[in-house]
């Protein structure tokens, strides 16, 4: 059924609601978003491990629990209520799914029970100077500068990746670089030779990016490697993140609801105000609106099953249209979100100590992560225009 | 009826099949076959037996009426307010009130309008100033309503006017049925800004309305009239629906002719949502689908209409599994205006100088045209988007309710100027 979870869905959403409650306190992400590794390594063990939140979508032969996006949403939804610090987005979310489409068999088998089970965290590089995704999605053409050069023992990687989310946490990088051909993903040690990761100062400081260089650097090329399958990434991508701004907005309109009703102001609640009723209210619309967008996305990934195969049949623009749909639509209701949950708590939702601004970082920084609204827009019409043009060949 | 009736759904819908094969003539009488159907409870089997009906399920009913659909027969009249007054009859009307209005509901003859909103109440819909003073048997009315659809044509219509002033607003009114074809009812077509009218004014000078056509007590009107607005979005839906009559035989011509009629005030209702499936298609004839600004607003468009539609459909598939309604229930109305918003703007970028015109020699004969001078009335009708944030603040969300000023006794209450007379 696509338009409501079942109940298993709902009992895993409470089990990870939960835990993410009991170990993702706003005091728990204010001291580890004050490290360096960003992150607490107990913590993401037990979710890898006892809750299984790291494989819930990946295969059951492979360690994880074979269920599929919506599950692996639900989880970033979650996330995106507590503004949970680790690496699940990059690792589980990124790098396991690129290990999926682009690894053989073999590699599966080699690389992904580690990640699956949070031993190993990986991560996924892409974007070079411009950082830019969304305007490779329909070309095919080689865009990259980084270069991976064939040898009698594999590829020697040379180039450098911008803004990667977690790649100093990672033990493994997964890298877009061009080769003989087009380009490839390719499978580096982030302790091997020539590997060089320098941290950024990144606003929001719960998400963690670093510019990582590599000078012949020995990387092995993951043998299903096309590339559209960074297009289908890209939607992968952008649907999770979709699914955790939603959660993050839901949390800053909760707070702004209770915030609004506490404060007295002229004698009445200021939430008795139609000056803020109304735009609450609005912005409940907006949200929910939002939110049917994201579970739509999960559910035409899971749909096309893209996820585990790289089916034909498939309607890939269909997947892309509703992808980007929800990036675009999650990216400006979390912003929205935000900018109102400060106005509304006037001038104390401006000071470091009222929790409001690590979700307000947050969101900018998600709103511009995987390319901004209106490039997710642009991308969802060429999708959705590509679809008609098909159906116009067929009839 | 019958002493063995059928149980199951499906012995019923066998046995109305068998029973349409029996009865069945495409060359009848409309009224004639319809008074069949409402005297046989096949016509609107979910209402009770004494009335009409066979006292049966919603569920069982629509089952019955799919057998209809399917044997290509002729159902009961269910189009327009006459839905709303069998509704209201049915759960507030005494035995006699049913007896003699709900067979003429059914067969089409009685056709009814609504007489609620006011010059001076629209979205405070009960502070109703129209007024109701019984003398001896009668009631005399006097007032104005407005916004009544169909009200040019119609027998009767389901009136709410106030009969005790020194009472709080919503306990003062009462709730009638009044023949709409008498010396002091005075209808006025009312000209709307796209060029249509699908609505009236009603005026009402010393009309009269027996006793016995009060609807429960006096003083219950508001009651009652929250059964009326309670059906209304689902009996308009089905009256919109745009039932298109192919098949041949007499009965056929006369159902044509009564759609024709009840259709017509809702012509331009598609154009009032903003018709989002144009947009791809008029991108394209003008080529402001390669223009990346245009781009920028339409894909904005797309975003907004697909995802109301999710929305709607998470609200349907919850309420198909009986879950508690979530907040996704409550907003379709505030997104269909946005749509509508955002719709109209989009039509008129990808029209540029085409926008300046209007009528049948403008594009798309005149749509577009009808589009822009459309769409600001859904931000208005059925509930106004400003009543409806409160409704979703307060009820949804739990905000506090607004300050009142209208308690007490209904006569202290500050109202518009143009209504006050009538209290006195």
């Amino acid at each position: 059924m696509a338009f409501i979870f079942t109940e298993d869905q709902e009992q895993f959403r409470d089990s990870v609601s939960r835990f993410l409650k009991d170990k993702s306190s706003t005091v728990d992400v204010r001291r580890l978003m004050a490290t360096a590794q960003g992150f607490d390594s107990m913590v993401w063990q037990q979710l890898s491990q006892q809750l299984g939140m790291t494989g819930v979508h990946m295969p059951e032969e492979l360690g994880g629990a074979g269920f599929g996006p919506v599950e692996m949403a639900i989880v970033c939804e979650e996330m995106g209520k507590s503004l949970y610090c680790g690496p699940y987005f990059a690792s589980a979310v990124c790098a396991a799914n690129a290990l999926r489409i682009a690894g053989d068999e073999l590699q599966q088998e080699t690389l992904l029970p580690e990640i699956i089970s949070g031993e190993k965290i990986a991560c996924l590089a892409v974007t070079e100077d411009r950082g830019i995704w969304t305007d490779e999605v329909f070309s095919t053409a080689a865009t990259f500068s980084s270069t991976a050069t064939r040898t009698d023992n594999g590829h020697l990687l040379n180039g450098r990746k911008r803004f990667v989310v977690d790649a100093c946490n990672a033990d493994t990088l997964i890298v877009v670089a061009n080769d003989d051909q087009d380009f490839g993903f390719f499978v580096v040690d982030a302790a091997a030779q020539g590997v060089s990761i320098t941290a950024l100062d990144s606003m929001d400081p719960t998400r963690k990016l670093a510019d990582v260089e590599f000078t012949d650097s020995p990387a092995q090329r993951l043998n299903n490697s096309k590339p559209e399958q960074l297009r289908l990434l890209v939607d992968i991508a952008s649907t999770a993140l979709a699914n955790e701004m939603v959660g993050g907005a839901q949390t800053l309109l909760d707070s702004a609801l209770s915030y609004t009703q506490l404060r007295f102001q002229f004698g009445r609640s200021i939430a008795s105000f139609q000056a803020i009723k109304h735009r609450l209210a609005d912005l409940l619309l907006e949200l929910e609106l939002a939110k049917s967008a994201a579970y739509q996305a999960a559910q035409t990934l899971a749909d096309n099953a893209l996820w585990s195969t790289n089916d034909q049949t498939a309607d890939i623009d269909k997947v892309t249209e509703h992808a980007s749909l929800a990036k675009a639509a999650a990216s400006e209701v979390y912003l929205h979100a935000a900018l109102e949950c400060i106005q509304m708590h006037g001038g104390i939702g401006f000071t470091w100590e009222n929790d409001t601004h690590l979700w307000f970082k947050r969101a900018k920084s998600s709103e511009v992560f995987l390319g901004s609204p209106a490039e997710h827009r642009e991308r969802m019409l060429t999708a959705l225009c590509a679809q008609s043009t098909d159906l116009r060949n067929s009839a | 009826m019958q002493s063995q009736q059928p149980q199951s759904t499906q012995e019923i819908t066998q046995h109305v099949h068998q029973w349409l094969s029996e009865n069945w003539d495409a060359e009848a009488d409309l009224v004639q076959w319809r008074t069949l159907l409402a005297e046989s409870g096949w016509g609107a089997a979910h209402w009770p037996e004494d009335y009409f009906g066979r006292g049966l399920s919603v569920e069982v009913s629509a089952a019955i009426e799919d057998v209809f659909a399917d044997f290509g027969a002729v159902g009961t009249a269910q189009t327009g307010v006459r839905m709303l007054a069998a509704a209201t009859l049915l759960e507030h009307g005494n035995h006699e009130q049913k007896r003699q209005y709900l067979r003429r509901i059914l067969t089409g003859e009685d056709h009814w309008c609504q007489l609620f909103s006011e010059p001076g109440s629209g979205s405070d819909l009960a502070g109703a100033t129209t007024r109701a003073d019984l003398d001896g048997d009668e009631y005399i009315i006097n007032g104005q309503k407005v916004w009544n659809t169909s009200a040019h044509h119609a027998h009767y219509g389901l009136l709410i006017a106030r009969t005790d002033w020194d009472e709080a607003k919503h306990k003062g009114l009462s709730y009638f049925i009044l023949d709409m074809h008498q010396p002091g009812v005075e209808v006025r077509q009312l000209s709307q800004m796209n060029g249509h009218a699908s609505f009236n004014e009603v005026f009402f000078t010393d009309a009269r309305i027996p006793r016995e056509n009060l609807i429960s007590t006096a003083g219950n009107g508001w009651q009652v009239a929250m059964t009326t607005l309670a059906h209304e979005r689902r009996s308009f839906d089905r009256s919109r629906e745009n039932k298109r009559v192919k098949q041949k035989g007499r009965i056929f011509v006369e159902l044509k002719k009564e759609l024709d009629i009840s259709n017509e005030p809702y012509t331009w209702y598609p154009q009032r949502a903003g018709r989002v499936d144009l947009v791809m298609q008029r991108a394209e004839e003008t080529g402001a689908i390669n223009d990346p600004v245009q781009r920028q607003e339409i894909a904005r468009l797309h975003i907004l209409s697909e995802s109301a539609k999710w929305t709607a459909q998470r609200a349907k598939a919850a309420q198909k599994a009986g879950k508690p309604q979530g907040p996704e229930g409550s907003l379709g109305k505030l997104a269909a205006s946005e749509i509508a918003r955002l719709a109209a703007r989009v039509h008129t970028n990808i029209s540029a100088n085409d926008a300046l015109l209007t009528g049948p020699t403008s594009v798309h004969d005149g749509v577009v045209a009808e589009i822009l001078v459309s769409v600001p009335a859904v931000s208005i009708a059925g509930g106004t988007d400003e009543i409806q944030r409160n409704i979703v603040a307060e009820r949804v969300l739990g905000l506090p309710k607004e300050p009142r000023f209208d308690e007490g006794p209904f006569r202290n209450v500050q109202r518009n100027s143009a209504a006050k007379d009538t209290s006195k």
